[in-house]
């Protein structure tokens, strides 16, 4: 046993854990079908972590989903095979590359695979008869995400809608539902950026290795640096060097910037968050950038 | 800044959850902008997103209050909507604001907001001095039980710095502040405009000796506003493995809503009035010697007695009383008006059931703390003492003594909205 405590005082990581571990058995016992949306990012991978402790020693009592994008890091994939078999959970891959084959959403060229990532979880989620799921949004991240509730409620078609959302009081949460409507539960809300590396730093988790910095060979588009692969075809002008970098979020290989850096361990991490300038998304996501509203709309038509 | 102090200081730091009020007009998205950015929690293209907008704006400074504006509608039509929160920390401790607007219709978001706060933040103008908003502000913080409370009084630069400004302000609201539940009072001269106050200490305002904004919300006392006593853990999920490893393991999970729990405590089992003793305490893979609040944790009887989600573990001697009657203060947040006779859907800690109101006592004027007994109904936003009698006891505490196993909350069951907000008399 450990040791007596004499002040009662929680540390607010360990308060951040607690009340996300609530959210979680809450989810478990008021939803018939629950599902945790997996991005492979270090954010979803500390939702895992969280989900592991608030069950054990039973097995998470639900699957994870994810969007394979086709656009995907394979360090990325790597990672989530290697906690998929060690938590022994249940895996669904929604594949838009399936999604296009199936008619179920149009073979548009034009269209970002960001875009097309919507209508395939809405897919998948209706087709799994999936009523909550999981995400790993912090209401740090972005403004339409500060006003976000715990559980958000999507209508039949998936949509959020920001004027109409229900109050949240206290730790009682509404999980009410008609036929064919879902919520989307997002435990880790309260967390900011640091936080989540302070977790990953003293809960020792692994995640890809491309948070850490490494060599690799990139070019700038954007005014981002952005991976050589031929997934994503140089334009005219853009010129290929190997720069010392890391990665801050894992998105779609196409639309998510490195930036230079040598942190290489946790530690380096979080000294480099805590004087970052730049907002993670602001910095290094293609997808954020579109408008200022680029997420509320992404949002309200079903986006994680 | 070396890597040793970082890590130390996040993992140690406390936590400070607390919830504005006031309106635009008050300055308090200005506040607050100002807060994030003397903290350090705006980031470079944060800050020169929102320096573009109040330029092309053709403002003469940049306007804090920019970085606080959340969805485009709001952008659109200047005003706030929703409770939005915001996070920024200094080396002690971390801060969770709930940034709730201030106009007459959206009470319903302050009470969202004010139901988790440790501390409540009311702006007024100096040039106005208390409004009814700022009476009805202090009041829902009051009725929400709201620990601690601080009076802003922001724009002083408008009214020279002067102390009589000042002292007339806190003369009325401390007067006004004895018909309520403010166990804490600041009231703090600041201009969030140029900072006076806010973080730095006011070199306008010598007369002034107490603690700056920042400073107070940095070291305000907020451990000892839990109940340590009384022993209360809402069973929200029952954990059985059912693998070979762990056959028999029976654990009952929850978030402990008050007191402490111990290997070895003699507690019983409500509604069912069942006895047993605590064999052990989990946290993940860990036995724990102590459980406290708001711990979540997993909790083991010596006895096989039947426990489920939505039952109660207290101390023997020392437990909720189970009951189908229950005389609560409700804050409606729905159009529909509430009525007697009228049946919704109640949630209280993880028990859920249904509720009938018999009568309604009084509407509360949240502005003259008036009780209108004349009352057929409550409207959206008005706040009222209610009789309900429920399907399924429940196991309460009055709202004063615990605000988790104190609350409720009212469902519309054929919408499934949430349509009302409960804190327990007694």
């Amino acid at each position: 046993m450990t040791q007596t405590r004499t002040d009662y005082r929680l540390s607010q990581l360990d308060q951040l854990e607690a009340e996300s571990i609530h959210i979680f058995r809450e989810v478990a016992a008021e939803f018939e079908k629950p599902v945790l949306m997996f991005s492979g990012g270090k954010d979803s991978i500390v939702m895992l972590r969280l989900a592991e402790k608030a069950f054990f020693p039973a097995k998470i009592p639900f699957s994870i989903l994810q969007v394979d994008t086709g656009l995907d890091f394979p360090e990325v994939m790597e990672t989530r095979d290697r906690w998929v078999s060690r938590l022994g959970v249940n895996l669904v891959v929604a594949s838009i590359d399936d999604a296009i084959k199936n008619g179920i959403i149009p073979d548009a060229a034009k269209i970002s695979r960001n875009r097309l990532q919507i209508p395939t979880l809405l897919n998948a989620i209706e087709e799994n008869g999936f009523t909550a799921a999981f995400g790993g949004g912090r209401r740090d991240e972005e403004k339409a995400r500060a006003k976000e509730r715990v559980y958000s409620h999507r209508d039949e078609f998936g949509q959020w809608d920001p004027k109409m959302q229900r109050p949240e009081l206290w730790s009682l949460y509404n999980g009410r539902l008609h036929e064919g409507e879902h919520m989307r539960i997002f435990p880790i809300s309260n967390w900011t950026e640091l936080d989540v590396w302070d977790y990953i730093g003293r809960e020792n988790i692994e995640i890809p290795n491309i948070y850490f910095s490494h060599q690799r060979r990139v070019f700038t588009r954007d005014g981002m640096l952005m991976s050589e692969t031929p997934l994503n075809p140089l334009r005219e002008g853009e010129v290929v060097e190997e720069r010392t970098v890391r990665f801050r979020t894992c998105g779609d290989i196409t639309l998510t910037g490195c930036v230079e850096s040598t942190a290489s361990t946790i530690d380096e991490i979080i000294d480099e968050v805590a004087v970052a300038r730049k907002t993670e998304r602001g910095a290094t996501r293609g997808d954020d950038r579109f408008s200022e509203a680029a997420m509320e709309d992404r949002k309200k038509e079903g986006y994680f | 800044m070396g890597t040793d102090t970082t890590r130390d200081t996040t993992h140690r730091m406390d936590l400070l959850r607390f919830a504005t009020a006031g309106s635009v007009d008050d300055g308090k998205s200005t506040l607050i902008g100002r807060l994030l950015l003397d903290s350090k929690a705006i980031f470079e293209d944060q800050l020169e997103a929102v320096e573009a907008t109040s330029q092309s704006k053709g403002y003469d400074y940049t306007d804090l209050a920019l970085l606080t504006d959340g969805l485009r509608s709001e952008r659109e039509q200047g005003i706030t909507i929703d409770v939005a929160y915001r996070y920024f920390a200094t080396p002690n401790r971390k801060f969770i604001i709930a940034d709730t607007p201030g106009h007459v219709q959206y009470t319903r978001n302050m009470v969202t907001g004010a139901s988790t706060a440790d501390l409540g933040l009311v702006l007024v103008d100096a040039r106005q001095g208390l409004t009814e908003q700022s009476r009805r502000h202090a009041v829902i913080l009051s009725l929400l039980r709201v620990p601690h409370l601080v009076l802003a009084v922001n724009k002083m630069d408008l009214v020279d710095y002067d102390q009589k400004v000042y002292d007339e302000i806190y003369r009325e609201f401390t007067q006004f502040a004895t018909k309520l539940n403010v166990p804490d009072l600041e009231v703090i001269p600041i201009s969030a405009l140029s900072g006076d106050n806010v973080v730095n200490r006011s070199e306008n305002m010598p007369w002034y000796s107490g603690p700056t904004l920042m400073h107070h919300l940095e070291h305000v006392h907020v451990a000892s506003d839990r109940d340590l006593i009384d022993a209360r853990f809402p069973v929200q999920y029952v954990i059985r493995p059912k693998s070979d490893e762990y056959h028999d393991y029976r654990g009952y999970a929850g978030q402990v809503a008050g007191g402490v729990l111990k290997p070895g405590d003699e507690v019983v089992v409500l509604p069912s009035g069942m006895t047993s003793k605590i064999s052990k305490i989990d946290l993940f893979d860990q036995d724990i010697a102590e459980a406290f609040p708001p711990m979540s944790v997993t909790v083991h009887l010596e006895d096989d007695v039947d426990v489920s989600r939505g039952d109660m573990i207290a101390r023997v001697r020392n437990a909720p009383t189970p009951t189908q009657d229950i005389d609560a203060m409700i804050c409606w947040m729905t159009t529909a008006p509430l009525l007697p006779r009228q049946k919704l859907a109640i949630k209280h800690t993880t028990r859920t059931g249904r509720a009938l109101v018999k009568y309604i006592q009084y509407r509360l004027d949240v502005n003259t703390l008036h009780r209108d007994q004349e009352t057929k109904e409550l409207g959206v936003n008005e706040i009222g003492r209610v009789t309900l009698r429920t399907t399924v006891p429940l196991l309460v505490d009055p709202y004063s003594k615990n605000r988790t196993t104190g609350s409720f909350i009212l469902i519309d069951e054929a919408t499934g909205i949430t349509v009302g907000a409960g804190m327990i008399n007694g």
